[in-house]
């Protein structure tokens, strides 16, 4: 599995496009403090962004390195190697090669920038471990249908729609249940809608870290009693890894029985 | 005449005459009680170094007291310290400590009742329930004291400058820390507030009912519980204070209520929930604040009218504006806005197109407030953009139509 | 060597393989010829376990293959169309496909015989069809494995590839090597097959030598005669 993932991720860290999302983030991070002069407001700016365009460059870095590498997969499933092990050589080359481009594309402008010294390292750090597990948990997802999905221009629509429905259809329907049932009791509901969608999930994690909560009155209490503490970090951070877990978990499953 | 010359002659011989009675462990005077009731009006009374168990102290003359460094006065936790009911009394570099708790009666360090023309200088007071106490004075000043305590809640702690039915006081210099309120005012006019800190209070940094006619400037409120509050007073004037780190799900910067006719400049809003949150406030000009990362500027609950907002500079909070009443004759007028997204084609530093601080969201939270859940998402930007397109739900006439290009103020 | 037992596989409602029974001996070139949609290549991929057939077994030196992988240790496949991973090198490809095998590999000779010492450097996503045919014959051809399968190897290749790549599989077939080819050059099959097995609607049709096949049609050329039991399908 290392040899492929070895592999994979040479082969993406070679290509145009790994270069030009390097080269975004590094622009990005570089007039974002250069030209704010603000970590914190940098970090939540960056926070927009990387929410958003994570999981959009993960799933299509995804469905499209599955779709190109059809046929060079079937060579490698020809070779004395387990089926699951290429297959998830080739997931996790994609996702360290992106979370490389990441760390790497936001950690040197404010490296340079002199966060070290600056309070906001630990927000900064939130926002890149976030950023690389949406990375991972997107990769998977859209590799999951890929596999599902012989047809490449299928595949790919259904996975932009995936990643629609999770970035916006989602919560234009969580909006519209919240002010639909207002005179219920809806802290709970809001705590478990976060939950099932990572990006959700990923930024209530950092706006409350960013002191949000406050704002939120009493669901903010309830938000901040289950996320500020240890303990609700710890569990957000494994519902994220299950986020991970589930889809690889899925793949393996599709994988025994899958036809090349 | 002659008896009048005469008894002008003695006046001032007493005057000349006036004691200076030392209180320390080794001279005749043991405790400030005994000195107290050998003084006569314009005596000094001078206290020196050393830890004295008194308390309930009555200062009926006009005394000036004083201490040195290491005078501490300790009231052991049973009840007030210095009772005054004298005029002209000067009361300066003494450290009193521990006052009893009390939930029936305010105990102070320092509690002046009727007093007129008074001095309350380079005080220290520390582990105290109320700090120094107010009531029916006028023409006192408050100079240069340090208050602290370590209250936890509201219900067993008391305010660190408290002042009740008085006019023409001038509180200037202090640091007040750890009391339930930092400054209380309640019924005090024609007063001036300045160059104070009050920080880390369980409830408000400053607070103030029924006072009108005060001005309060230079003064720096931050980490307070709730903020400031200042309520059913008017003509007041507060220009160059900080309202700093007020967060918490019911804290404001600066919590108006019932306000009328009162001017708010220069003033420095940074990183509280609510930078100002305004009920039943009329006549009142906000000019050249700053209102810097707060999660909402400015939030207009109702029946306000005739405010005016004028060259603040709203930078990078979360919610510029939360309104949820007519705008009524309130006005929004050459603000700078770090959220605008217009353009300037003349270069006359003037945003072309107009800028609507209320955005749907903002609209939205305040009906649903659980909706803020989603902000920053994707979905919420979205609703935001086609609502500025095209107002549906938000006031349309509630706009500033003279944006201001750049950061106007730069004293912060 | 090789045994395939009733094998059924459907993709959907098409039915691809309709319990097939096939029995490939050691030793010899064996062309797996049919029509277009006969189950020629996933025959082929049952075999290398990239297809998972519905029903049946598949037995490699006596032992079962299905949903295992060390078998293929033992196998080399030349994929029908070569599309490798565009920012890789010629070179390192190969290193990687001999990372891949703990085995020893002979590529040197090859690179030679197919004149790529001058592409090794060369990104794969530059290579022409050809070239990349040729990357294709020595990453199959530079192990030493009991069985070969060559899925239309012919493909983009010039004369001179072609006469190589002729030697190469004679040169195998000489040292006992079981050879497994699937084309639709005819000369191609008649040159180098010992025997044809000709797969329709999912059964073997025919399995035999040439000789045979020509005898049974009454045809002396070989096109005709596989034609002509094309032809019979369609009647």
């Amino acid at each position: 599995m290392l040899k492929i993932l070895k592999y994979s991720f040479y082969d993406l860290m070679r290509s145009r496009w790994s270069y030009v999302y390097f080269l975004f983030y590094l622009l990005l991070g570089f007039v974002l403090l250069f030209l704010n002069n603000d970590v914190n407001k940098a970090v939540i700016t960056l926070m927009n962004i990387i929410i958003v365009l994570t999981p959009l460059i993960g799933t299509i870095f995804g469905v499209m390195y599955y779709y190109n590498s059809r046929e060079f997969t079937e060579l490698l499933l020809a070779q004395p190697i387990n089926r699951k092990k290429i297959f998830m050589g080739q997931f996790l080359g994609i996702s360290i090669s992106l979370t490389l481009s990441l760390v790497l594309g936001l950690g040197i402008p404010f490296m340079l920038y002199g966060l070290f010294k600056s309070t906001a390292i630990f927000n900064f750090g939130l926002l890149l471990v976030v950023g690389s597990f949406l990375n991972f948990i997107f990769v998977a997802l859209s590799y999951n249908i890929a596999l599902s999905t012989e047809n490449k221009i299928k595949g790919f629509g259904y996975a932009i729609l995936m990643w629609l429905f999770l970035a916006v259809i989602y919560d234009g329907v969580f909006l519209i249940s919240l002010v639909m049932f207002d005179e219920y009791p809806l802290d709970k509901f809001s705590l478990i809608a976060t939950m099932f969608n990572p990006i959700d999930l990923s930024r209530i994690l950092i706006l409350l870290k960013l002191d949000i909560s406050a704002l939120l009155g009493y669901t903010g209490a309830v938000f901040r009693k289950f996320f500020g503490t240890n303990l609700g970090m710890m569990l957000s951070m494994s519902i994220l890894i299950l986020w991970v877990l589930i889809p690889v978990v899925r793949m393996n499953l599709k994988l025994k029985n899958k036809d090349f | 005449m002659k008896k009048v010359t005469l008894f002008l002659l003695l006046f001032s011989v007493t005057f000349l005459y006036a004691k200076r009675i030392e209180v320390c462990k080794n001279c005749e005077i043991l405790t400030i009680k005994k000195a107290m009731e050998l003084a006569e009006d314009g005596d000094e009374i001078f206290i020196k170094k050393g830890i004295y168990k008194e308390n309930d102290i009555e200062v009926n003359k006009a005394v000036t007291i004083s201490g040195e460094k290491g005078t501490i006065i300790d009231g052991g936790f049973i009840s007030g310290v210095l009772h005054i009911t004298s005029d002209n009394f000067v009361l300066k570099n003494i450290k009193i400590i521990n006052v009893g708790v009390s939930y029936t009666k305010d105990f102070a360090a320092v509690k002046v009742v009727k007093c007129k023309n008074f001095i309350i200088e380079n005080i220290e007071l520390n582990q105290i329930f109320f700090g120094i106490l107010i009531e029916k004075s006028h023409y006192g000043k408050i100079i240069g004291n340090k208050l602290s305590s370590t209250a936890k809640d509201e219900a067993n702690s008391g305010n660190g400058i408290h002042i009740w039915h008085s006019s023409n006081m001038i509180v200037d210099s202090n640091e007040v820390f750890g009391m339930r309120d930092g400054i209380y005012f309640e019924f005090v006019t024609e007063s001036k507030i300045h160059n104070n800190r009050s920080h880390h209070n369980v409830r408000y940094g400053l607070h103030f009912m029924f006072s009108n006619n005060d001005t309060y400037y230079n003064n720096e409120f931050k980490n307070n519980g709730a903020g400031v509050a200042v309520m059913f007073s008017k003509f007041i004037t507060m220009y160059q204070n900080k309202f700093l780190n007020n967060w918490g799900s019911a804290s404001y910067g600066l919590l108006l209520k019932e306000i009328y006719d009162t001017q708010i400049y220069d003033n420095l809003f940074q990183e509280n929930t609510i930078g100002i949150k305004g009920e039943g406030c009329t006549r009142i000009n906000y000019k050249n604040n700053t209102f810097l990362r707060n999660g909402w500027a400015i939030k207009i609950a109702g029946a306000c009218y005739t405010n005016v907002f004028e060259k603040n500079d709203f930078m990078h909070n979360s919610l510029d504006l939360a309104y949820n009443t007519k705008v009524n004759d309130n006005k929004f007028e050459n603000n700078h806005w770090s959220e605008y997204t217009g353009y300037d084609l003349d270069k006359d530093g003037v945003g072309d197109i107009p800028y609507r601080p209320v955005k749907l969201f903002s609209y939205i939270v305040n009906r649903t407030p659980e909706a803020l859940v989603l902000l920053r998402s994707l979905f919420v930007d979205i609703i935001n953009f086609s609502e500025k397109v095209s107002p549906v739900f938000t006031p349309d006439d509630l706009m500033d139509k003279k944006p201001i290009m750049n950061k106007i103020n730069d004293r912060f | 060597m090789i045994d395939f037992k009733n094998l059924h596989k459907k993709f959907g409602k098409l039915v691809v393989l309709n319990g097939l029974d096939l029995n490939i001996k050691e030793g010899g070139i064996f062309a797996i010829l049919g029509p277009n949609g006969s189950g020629k290549t996933t025959l082929i991929k049952c075999l290398l376990g990239m297809v998972i057939p519905n029903e049946g077994s598949i037995a490699y030196k006596g032992k079962s293959v299905l949903r295992k992988w060390d078998y293929r240790n033992d196998l080399n496949y030349l994929p029908q169309i070569a599309n490798f991973p565009p920012n890789l090198t010629v070179v390192e490809l190969i290193e990687m496909v001999k990372n891949l095998r703990p085995k020893q590999s002979y590529e040197q000779d090859l690179i030679k015989l197919f004149g790529l010492t001058d592409s090794l450097q060369k990104k794969l996503g530059n290579l022409s069809g050809g070239t990349k045919q040729k990357v294709n014959i020595v990453l199959t051809f530079m192990f030493d494995s009991n069985l070969i399968i060559l899925d239309e190897p012919t493909n983009g290749l010039d004369p001179i590839a072609l006469i190589h790549l002729k030697e190469l599989i004679l040169r195998e077939k000489a040292k006992g090597k079981t050879i497994l080819i699937t084309t639709h050059i005819m000369s191609f099959v008649d040159e180098m097959a010992d025997e044809i097995v000709f797969i329709l609607d999912g059964k073997i049709y025919f399995k035999g030598s040439v000789d045979a096949l020509k005898k049974q049609t009454n045809n002396d050329n070989l096109e005709h005669a596989i034609a002509n039991l094309i032809a019979k399908q369609y009647a």
